[in-house]
């Protein structure tokens, strides 16, 4: 019986005119070269990432780059120096030079930052997608637990776990995670369950797929849109919130390089020296705004919707 | 005389329950589809026939829909018993559904190509890329879409298209039964001529057993070998089209639907709508249901509701056929 059908399966084609079909010419574009053909016109995006890429390059080769080290003190007169032909971004208060310290930090700071948010991107989209698929208990379970986590202020509670661990860059990424994967919880949880009702997914599972490839190959797709943006625009804020930690004395410890921990020192000096304020914040704003360009890019691109 | 049937429903009822009110969704229908038989269930908004199907897939809501009791068997197996794995693989393979509006049942972000191999992969894991995509041209192709298209996304697609593409999807993997939930109520009515075309042949091809939900008697007449009208959770009303079309003994409110139809070759200023409205499901009369809105009500009406009555292929669930004092029939008005 099923091959028979399969039989007036074939038939099929041989039915349909044999001339049309052999002019039939598909189009095998892959995904990721039709992504990236609607990424190019989008200008800004385009921006953002050379941005980020003269960013990378830059962190990537400080050892080229830079004659300094980060650590290389100066002598008393080298100290708090304006940028000058052989320090362009000046020195710091120990005669450190500061662009080797925005490059060499800027290592730590943008390794954390995405790191933390993809870990707290995982972990907050994976339980916000079984909170809100399948609802009933485990959503009261999951979202009950959350309302323990968020009770408690974020810079406390990251406060708490890099005193209870000690500072170092792998607690750093704990804590940043810790305080961050909750809003995954919630973002992802609303899309889920705005997203189930929809039509398709009712289709999805009267064609037989199980809740696994639902949320997998039908839900969080058209969530990506909303996740993407989301974490871009937190790569920018963990940046921030990193800087307040090494500002506060629980980031990095010193002396490792730090775009907050450098903030942190040349608070004091704001007035003599305001140029070691100007460049760790040039720096952190240049980055997590090629970040965002980049996020608001990836998310027209992704959407075939937006596709002419 | 059951081996011919692929789908054969008995008794069937299906409640929602909220904390404020139970809703009588389905009360107590019997169904029977023959192996390659069409059968149409014809009825107004929130009758049922939609539950029916949902049942039939066992996709109710879960927090909601309840089927308090029947049986369900399709092709020697019930499937109200089955465990959920067994009912997953039955669905999309064995029974396939194509839902009412094509423009929402398509995932936006997966080209047609993908979600049509999808269907295919879920049921045939063993397959090669190079064999699915194969199937997924002819499938394209079955369903009058250039296999060209199958890299584009639904929004490229017309509403008409689309319904093809998901008529694609439901016969790619072969059903022996597909439920069509009213597939052409959002489509207008020259693509709805098509695609009602398009289904026809391709279920005369594939010998499918088919359920065909909808409102539409032209519907009906074009598809269905038989037909069943459903009136708030019950079937009031069962036969073959030659029956339900020819018979003078018609239900009152099979006869209403008749009556709502606008004639080409009658000269008529208004049509006659049935007056009144669906009664409550949560809270439906004691006798007949329809008795409120009848034009033929008697005192047994509201007081007693109908036993089935049967003459040959055709049943009917009204107390002016029950017994032999024949009372004036409503068909003879016409």
């Amino acid at each position: 019986m099923r091959e028979l059908r399969g039989d007036l399966m074939e038939n099929a084609i041989s039915q349909t005119d044999s001339a049309t079909a052999d002019k039939i010419v598909f189009k095998k574009q892959s995904q990721a070269k039709e992504v990236w053909r609607m990424y190019k016109k989008n200008k800004g995006a385009m921006i953002g990432l050379v941005l980020f890429s003269f960013i990378l390059v830059m962190l990537a080769g400080a050892n080229f780059i830079v004659p300094y080290s980060a650590a290389t003190k100066g002598v008393f007169s080298q100290i708090n120096q304006a940028p000058s032909a052989a320090h362009i971004f000046g020195t710091d208060s120990y005669g450190r030079d500061v662009f080797a310290r925005v490059l060499y930090g800027g290592r730590t700071s943008l390794l954390v930052a995405i790191l933390a948010t993809m870990s707290s991107c995982v972990i907050g989209s994976t339980l916000g997608a079984i909170s809100g698929y399948f609802g009933g208990k485990v959503d009261g379970i999951i979202m009950r637990s959350l309302d323990i986590f968020m009770s408690i202020p974020d810079i406390l509670f990251t406060m708490a776990v890099v005193f209870a661990l000690g500072a170092n860059f792998q607690n750093l990424l704990i804590a940043l995670t810790l305080a961050y994967f909750t809003n995954y919880v919630r973002l992802v949880r609303s899309q889920v369950l705005t997203l189930s009702e929809q039509d398709y997914v009712e289709a999805a599972k009267a064609g037989g797929s199980g809740s696994t490839r639902i949320i997998l190959s039908h839900i969080l797709p058209n969530a990506m849109g909303v996740i993407i943006v989301n974490t871009t625009l937190n790569v920018a804020k963990i940046i921030l919130y990193e800087s307040t930690l090494s500002f506060l004395g629980l980031g990095m410890p010193p002396p490792a390089p730090e775009w907050g921990l450098m903030l942190a020192e040349a608070r004091e000096f704001m007035r003599a020296a305001p140029h070691l304020l100007f460049f760790p914040t040039m720096a952190i704003v240049v980055a997590a705004s090629s970040i965002n360009l980049i996020g608001d890019g990836l998310r027209d691109a992704l959407d075939p919707q937006l596709k002419s | 005389m059951n081996s011919d049937a692929i789908l054969d429903i008995k008794n069937l009822r299906v409640i929602y329950q909220t904390d404020l009110e139970t809703v009588e969704a389905i009360n107590g229908i019997d169904l029977k589809i023959n192996k390659g038989k069409t059968l149409g269930l014809v009825g107004e908004t929130g009758a049922g026939k939609t539950t029916t199907a949902l049942s039939i897939m066992r996709l109710l809501p879960e927090r909601t829909g309840k089927i308090v009791s029947g049986e369900i068997h399709f092709a020697g197996q019930e499937l109200l018993k089955m465990p959920l794995m067994e009912m997953r693989k039955v669905r999309g393979d064995q029974i396939a559904m194509v839902f009412q509006d094509p423009m929402t049942s398509l995932n936006p972000v997966m080209t047609v190509g993908e979600q049509i191999a999808e269907a295919i992969n879920l049921h045939n894991a063993d397959l090669s890329k190079a064999e699915t995509e194969k199937r997924v041209e002819n499938a394209l192709l079955m369903v009058g879409i250039l296999p060209s298209r199958k890299n584009e996304y639904p929004h490229q697609f017309s509403g008409g298209m689309k319904q093809r593409v998901v008529i694609a999807m439901a016969i790619v993997c072969e059903p022996g039964l597909l439920i069509a939930d009213e597939p052409t109520t959002a489509l207008d009515v020259t693509i709805q001529a098509q695609v009602l075309m398009m289904i026809r042949e391709l279920r005369d091809r594939l010998g499918t057993s088919m359920l065909m939900i909808t409102h539409d008697l032209g519907i009906v007449a074009k598809i269905c070998d038989e037909v069943a009208v459903m009136y708030a959770g019950e079937i009031i009303e069962a036969g073959t089209v030659f029956d339900i079309f020819t018979s003078k003994r018609r239900h009152p409110y099979t006869q209403g639907l008749f009556d709502s139809i606008p004639s080409l070759s009658s000269r008529a200023s208004r049509l006659q709508p049935i007056q009144g409205l669906m009664p409550d499901p949560s809270n439906l009369p004691k006798g007949c249901y329809f008795a409120p809105r009848c034009k033929h009500c008697m005192e047994i009406c509201t007081k007693e509701h109908p036993k089935k009555v049967t003459e040959g292929t055709h049943t009917l669930l009204c107390h002016l056929y029950s017994d032999s004092a024949t009372v004036q029939k409503p068909g003879g008005e016409d």
